[in-house]
């Protein structure tokens, strides 16, 4: 993936700006729920990427901090126009979330008080309840593949429940402990 | 001064929260602790209203809790503090590290990662749980909502169902918000 060799006009920022502005204002969710439309968007119609290309991102996502759409965009524009690039098409997909959870936001709490709000939201948190247990179940199976993987696991819960140890400090163990274990496992084989 | 502060803590929870939006959820949880921008009730309101309305997870959520702290200002401070991070270390992977998601050692990181991520995700998960499905009575103690934890359960069975899993969360939130308004919870 090289940055293309081209002078980076106003043009082409401001379509980055409005390809991802569109992109973050129409889907729901974010993560692999984003894909058909980027795919739409940046594949189909404005041919900046190839799809494998956009799954090569996703991999990356994966493995890097942020939010993988997100990371998404500022690959995609940084490709197209370098930094600057990046910069425009992150704002851009960033942009309708501070809108609508702004507006959202205000509007709501003017009406917090209002009894059936208060159900709603009452009924609504139950709903979250079972749909993150349900992301906590697909995650760990995902992730977790061995007895280190549960030891892992089991340690970071009851650290970060039972212990002020900064959660930061719980993927940093994490990532050395992978490391070390994948070094030793090489080690044996050599 | 607040902004600062968002500053930091956003940035901070950019730079840790690997592995997509969700992964933001146990440090904005943690902040309840350390800050009054939110409680933990709404925290859950705020997953609810970002899982609902467009945008990605993550930044729905930052928006939403830099809003809490500090109004509209506070919105754009997390919401950039928050992708800054990412913003840096993606271009210079984009520069330098061509095959970087198959490097042995960042392979080597993530299956140590990963486990740890669904974790720190559950513990914030389980701390909804504590407060969404307890109720606390006249005398102050705390027991379990019998009739929330049932419907939590209920609901939980049913996304075992391979149809119901696709669902999109929106649905899950309306028929959480329909039972609430007609069993008055």
């Amino acid at each position: 993936m090289n940055i293309k060799n081209r002078k980076i006009s106003g043009k082409i920022l401001s379509e980055l700006y409005v390809s991802f502005f569109k992109i973050g204002a129409l889907t729901f969710g974010g993560g692999l729920a984003m894909l058909p439309m980027l795919k739409r968007e940046l594949v189909d119609s404005k041919k900046w990427v190839t799809e494998e290309e956009i799954l090569d991102m996703y991999a990356i996502g994966q493995c890097t901090p942020g939010i993988i759409a997100v990371n998404t965009a500022t690959f995609v524009g940084f490709q197209e126009a370098g930094i600057l690039g990046g910069v425009i098409a992150t704002l851009g997909m960033v942009s309708p979330s501070l809108i609508i959870i702004c507006l959202i936001a205000s509007i709501l709490k003017n009406f917090i008080s209002l009894p059936a709000v208060q159900h709603a939201l009452a009924g609504i948190r139950i709903m979250v309840c079972a749909m993150m247990l349900q992301t906590v179940v697909t995650m760990a199976q995902k992730g977790v593949k061995d007895k280190l993987g549960v030891f892992l696991f089991l340690a970071g819960f009851l650290i970060a429940s039972f212990t002020p140890v900064p959660l930061a400090l719980v993927v940093i163990a994490s990532a050395l402990t992978g490391m070390i274990a994948k070094k030793h496992e090489g080690g044996k084989q050599a | 001064m607040i902004y600062i502060r968002l500053f930091y803590e956003f940035f901070k929870i950019g730079l840790f929260a690997i592995g997509g939006g969700m992964a933001t959820l146990p440090f904005l949880m943690d902040l309840t602790a350390k800050y009054d921008w939110y409680t933990k009730a709404e925290l859950t309101n705020m997953i609810a209203i970002s899982q609902s309305t467009p945008g990605p997870v993550g930044i729905n959520m930052a928006t939403y809790a830099g809003y809490n702290a500090a109004g509209i200002p506070g919105a754009v401070v997390a919401t950039l503090s928050l992708v800054a991070p990412a913003l840096v270390i993606i271009m210079v992977i984009a520069k330098f590290l061509a095959d970087f998601n198959e490097n042995k050692t960042v392979q080597a990181a993530f299956y140590g990662i990963r486990p740890a991520v669904a974790a720190l995700i559950g513990y914030a998960v389980w701390e909804l749980v504590k407060i969404s499905l307890t109720i606390v009575n006249g005398n102050g103690v705390t027991a379990i909502d019998y009739p929330g934890a049932f419907l939590c359960a209920a609901a939980f069975g049913i996304m075992q169902i391979k149809y119901c899993k696709k669902l999109h969360p929106l649905v899950w939130i309306i028929i959480g918000a329909v039972i609430g308004i007609v069993l008055k919870l």
